[in-house]
């Protein structure tokens, strides 16, 4: 009790308080100042969506259009199809790569021996370190018409000719999964492993009494003891599904399968940058971030209806 | 009988999991070796194609040629040079914010946090922050890449974990015996916190390193600014399109294609990289759970 009441007292703002944490207090406005600059000040552009922005006139002098930009947007069957893009491939990545991630932790964590369990996962954190550019250009390489996959199927005989992936729409959202289960599935499989690691030895032991199989053992005790990490997990990139679609898509998209490469992302550097239409280019980043909000939202509030773990 | 049903059902899963992770393994490590098997390969010869694992006429013309590149020798210097300096600016900090979050007395602790917290879920977009930077003239610069990414809320919210998790204690008896905010966090906490400081310049020095937009973006006009990774991007383009650009012409008189070149640039930009992470695995491992789980 006494403790709690000293504590608020500590709590309340008072000269001798201030005083004391001067230096606290002056890191904490520089801090904020840098946050407001960087952070904060930003989102006063997003009146660039409901204004036909002229750079010349700047934010206080455009003239307001309401949602006229946001209409235009909803008209152009480019957007729409870059809506269906960026969201099915961000749905698709967070699937594969979070399914490869458990199965590559639970398969690592069957493994007895130490020293082939350690090198297996430092091989398998690799790709993670290589930037997008590395990792798009060693692709371009395995699927070019003499990369190691046309050679491959060429020599099984599946295919009498090479195949030049790059140029046909069905293979780029497979390829564009395929590339971030690459990059990723090691380093997402950390937490899985920690996850596995901190579930009770005494579950295991007391499952094998009772005549549990490995199989059922997974089944039983691994995949529930990491039920609440895979959830929490997903919560924090579904807010993310929207964002998680530029690099890949840029690097590795042409001309030939631009009507499913294209995403938000890259729509916004189109307009925005090349073109230099602001305000378009900001209303789609706005819908963007309203959407990716919305999502964790709904999600937050789906995951406590149904008892599951919660971001906040 | 239950045991030998187990005893085969264990070898066929053993079995199983050898395989996935032999093949796991291969698809991992197969495209690195044989880049670094073509960069090391003469440039006509590997153009036929069916180089492996081993280089089959083995030299070094490919890294005598990219290294002699000016726009790539820039780029590894800017990159050098950024990944430093915003490495250590970033921990810095990064580090002073999150020690002032973490005191326990500190009077705006839980505004201060919300204040960072939000911006991990708000941002302005590409389009204003572009033009921000533009007013700030931080384009055409090299401080694009150190000043505006210098804090970022989850490298705080690691940092703060780790010190919140350090006892009071240590704070109080420094402060009996007349210690400053600012010595407590230098001479005591900042020590104890080296697990935690390796794991975030870790996240910054890779990111900074593989970072290649903003180069693009802002600093694209300004050529004596851009990073390597954003020359290797240039490289591997212009020869993917097969352009007949000066420098594909150049690279076909002599022992080397844009093949092999394109392979050396690969390796040397990947190369730091790659000889650095194995031995600081503990230190990310360890992050990513603070980070991930706790929070």
């Amino acid at each position: 009790m006494a403790r709690t009441n000293a504590l608020k007292k500590d709590r309340k703002i008072t000269w001798k308080e201030i005083k004391r944490q001067k230096t606290l207090l002056i890191i904490s406005f520089f801090v904020v100042i840098y946050g407001v600059i960087f952070y904060y000040w930003p989102l006063t552009g997003w009146l660039m969506a409901f204004q036909n922005y002229k750079p010349k006139d700047g934010l206080l002098h455009s003239k307001f259009v309401g949602l006229e930009k946001f209409q235009f947007l909803f008209s152009d069957a480019t957007f729409l199809k870059v809506i269906r893009n960026t969201f099915c491939m961000g749905a698709l990545n967070l699937l594969t790569t979070t399914v490869m991630a458990i199965l590559f932790a639970i398969l690592l964590n069957e493994i007895r021996h130490t020293l082939l369990k350690k090198t297996i996962q430092t091989v398998s954190y690799l790709p993670h370190f290589l930037s997008w550019i590395i990792v798009t250009g060693i692709l371009h390489d395995a699927l070019s018409s003499t990369g190691i996959i046309n050679d491959l199927l060429l020599k099984a005989g599946i295919i009498d000719q090479a195949i030049n992936f790059f140029a046909y729409p069905k293979y780029f959202w497979p390829i564009v999964a395929f590339a971030n289960c690459w990059k990723e599935t090691g380093w997402n499989a950390i937490i899985y492993l920690a996850a596995i690691t901190s579930i009770d030895p005494c579950l295991y032991e007391a499952a094998s009494i009772d005549g549990a199989g490995r199989l059922a053992r997974i089944r039983y005790i691994t995949l529930p003891g990491i039920k609440p990490t895979v959830m929490i997990l997903l919560l924090m990139n579904v807010g993310n599904v929207l964002n998680a679609g530029f690099e890949v898509q840029y690097l590795l998209g042409n001309g030939l399968v631009q009507s499913v490469s294209q995403t938000i992302d890259i729509y916004v550097l189109k307009w925005g940058i090349s073109q230099n239409d602001f305000s378009l280019g900001t209303a789609a980043g706005i819908f963007k971030s309203v959407v990716s909000i919305a999502l964790i939202v709904v999600c937050n509030a789906w995951a406590k209806r149904a008892g599951e773990e919660r971001l906040f | 009988m239950k045991k030998v049903k187990h005893s085969i059902e264990d070898k066929v899963i053993s079995a199983l999991i050898g395989i996935f992770m032999v093949v796991f393994v291969v698809v991992t490590l197969y495209p690195v070796i044989n880049t670094v098997a073509i960069s090391f390969n003469e440039g006509i010869d590997a153009v036929r194609g069916g180089i492996y694992l081993w280089p089959r006429k083995f030299s070094l013309k490919n890294y005598d040629t990219v290294l002699a590149m000016q726009n790539l020798l820039t780029g590894a210097k800017i990159s050098v040079a950024r990944t430093v300096l915003g490495t250590v600016s970033s921990l810095l900090v990064n580090a002073l914010l999150a020690y002032v979050v973490s005191r326990k007395r500190f009077l705006f602790k839980s505004q201060l946090s919300l204040f960072w917290v939000i911006t991990m879920y708000v941002n302005g977009g590409m389009i204003p922050t572009f033009l921000l930077y533009r007013n700030l003239h931080l384009t055409n610069s090299f401080w694009v890449y150190i000043i505006p990414g210098m804090i970022g809320a989850w490298n705080m919210l690691v940092l703060r974990t780790y010190m919140n998790g350090l006892p009071d204690s240590l704070e109080e008896s420094a402060q009996l015996d007349g210690a400053g905010y600012m010595t407590i966090f230098v001479k005591i906490i900042s020590p104890l916190c080296k697990p935690v400081y390796a794991t975030v310049a870790l996240f910054v020095a890779v990111g900074q390193w593989n970072s290649w937009f903003d180069a693009m973006l802002y600093n694209r006009m300004k050529t004596e600014y851009t990073t390597l990774q954003y020359e290797l991007m240039k490289l591997l383009s212009s020869v993917m399109q097969q352009s007949g650009s000066a420098d594909s012409a150049k690279f076909n008189s002599a022992a080397v294609t844009p093949v092999t070149i394109r392979a050396a640039a690969t390796v040397v930009t990947m190369a730091p990289i790659i000889c650095l992470y194995p031995f600081l695995q503990r230190y990310f491992v360890a992050g990513l759970t603070i980070g991930g789980v706790k929070e």
